[in-house]
């Protein structure tokens, strides 16, 4: 094998992956966000920047550039300064497993790993690490709250997303993601309706894992500023936001590929069916973040304890009875 | 199966070097002017006193603690979930006795109250 070309296909696909992250999810779902919000709340989001604002999130990154960054004098400089770093890192690394769609018979994904979604699910709650990083050492009351609510709340969310991704492999018998793709065969074969139970604990998980309304705690900025990027400024600020977004599109990706039949449909080319869906989900999760108000902490921990945990252990009982007899 | 761990590697490298070069570029183009007030912490406007490394509320910990013992039991279902199509009845029966004893756990977390937030 020849591993300087295997280096430099690795490194360019990376390089890639993170292009694409940085310019659809965080710069295109930025605007979006801002977009679908003010569609929902009737105003009109942002106007002014290009045709009907398209270019808004692109002058703002411009601005963001060119911000300074602050450090401030109590802080933990190292590893205030490393935190954002590991967050837009973690944000990148699911994306290492989507299997994004099909030309001829070659599956385009970067890596087609055999732990595929364990290896996703270990990557999703790597965001933690920096989040709790960043938010202590900030040094600041604010920052400390936030970051332990975020820990606390993405472990509780952690355990209900791993019981739906067993349940989802026990259908599939593989953990491989292209290989769950191909175990879900027609539009009745899509996991969505043979695991809807494991379906609805996944996309709750998913808006808790990605501090989303209703489960934004951790920067419930009437409260607590902004949590754990309270001290954050500029680039290193957008830094957050960037890992943020990749996750929210990762999971809304990974919610596709698990039980939407990923890039499988009718007619259209397959990589067009898989962003369709991709985007009816990111859709969903932004349509529930500016409906519905946010949960105080003992709610959220009760609902991921009490409800979720056990719901999710039946059901794979459920699942694995009904698949051995 | 190597090769795989190339891709993740050079994820991992790439991300905190694209990362690190946004910030490099700020550091270049940002202007920099310096007063202490800019480093002060920032406490809605006021004064700050004292540090934030603190006691904070031992709930948080106990969370985590719970987490850790059913985090540790869910990657064991991982394994099981795979083959178990293959082992059949008898596997099926071995999962049932090990989920009912981790129902069981949280049953008792639940009841010596370590799920309540207060």
């Amino acid at each position: 094998m020849n591993w300087g070309a295997e280096i430099a296909k690795a490194v360019l696909a990376a390089v890639g992956m993170f292009t694409f992250l940085a310019i659809v999810a965080a710069m295109f779902g930025v605007l979006l966000e801002r977009k679908i919000g003010g569609w929902i709340q009737s105003r009109l989001g942002p106007k002014h920047v290009g045709p009907q604002g398209v270019l808004q999130t692109l002058a703002d990154t411009l601005k963001l550039l060119q911000k300074e960054n602050v450090t401030p004098r109590a802080a933990d400089a190292l590893i205030f300064n490393t935190a954002p770093l590991v967050v837009a890192t973690a944000g990148l690394m699911g994306w290492l497993v989507i299997p994004f769609g099909k030309i001829g018979e070659t599956v385009l994904v970067v890596r087609d790993l055999n732990i595929g979604i364990l290896f996703f699910a270990a990557m999703a709650s790597m965001t933690v690490i920096g989040i709790l990083a960043g938010g202590w050492a900030s040094n600041n009351k604010y920052s400390l709250l936030g970051a332990l609510r975020s820990a606390s709340q993405m472990i509780s969310y952690e355990l209900p997303m791993g019981m739906a991704l067993v349940a989802v492999a026990m259908e599939a018998g593989t953990l491989s993601t292209v290989g769950i793709v191909r175990a879900q065969d027609g539009w009745m074969g899509s996991f969505v309706f043979r695991q809807f139970p494991a379906f609805v604990i996944f996309m709750i998980a998913a808006v808790a894992e990605v501090n989303r309304i209703p489960f934004d705690l951790p920067e419930a900025e009437s409260e607590l500023v902004a949590g754990y990027i309270s001290e954050y400024s500029g680039m290193r600020f957008s830094l957050f936001m960037l890992g943020e977004y990749a996750e929210m599109f990762a999971m809304a990706a990974m919610t596709t590929t698990l039980f939407l039949g990923g890039w499988k449909g009718p007619l259209l080319p397959p990589l067009v069916w898989f962003f369709l869906k991709m985007y009816l989900v990111v859709f969903f999760m932004m349509w529930v973040r500016w409906t519905f108000p946010r949960f105080r902490l003992d709610q959220l921990l009760n609902l991921s304890w009490k409800v979720l945990l056990p719901a999710g252990l039946i059901w794979i009982l459920i699942s694995g009875y009904r698949i051995t007899f | 199966m190597l090769l795989d761990w190339l891709y993740v590697a050079a994820f991992a490298v790439i991300g905190l070097l694209l990362a690190g070069l946004s910030l490099a570029i700020v550091w270049v183009l940002s202007l920099r002017s310096a007063y202490p007030e800019k480093r002060m912490t920032y406490e809605s406007g006021m004064v700050p006193f004292g540090q934030a490394w603190a006691q904070f509320n031992i709930r948080y910990y106990l969370f985590g603690l719970v987490f850790v013992i059913f985090a540790v039991e869910v990657i064991y279902l991982y394994p099981w979930a795979i083959v178990f199509r293959q082992l059949g009845k008898f596997a099926f029966v071995e999962m049932l006795i090990f989920l009912v004893v981790l129902l069981l756990g949280l049953a008792y977390a639940w009841r010596k109250g370590a799920l309540e937030w207060i």
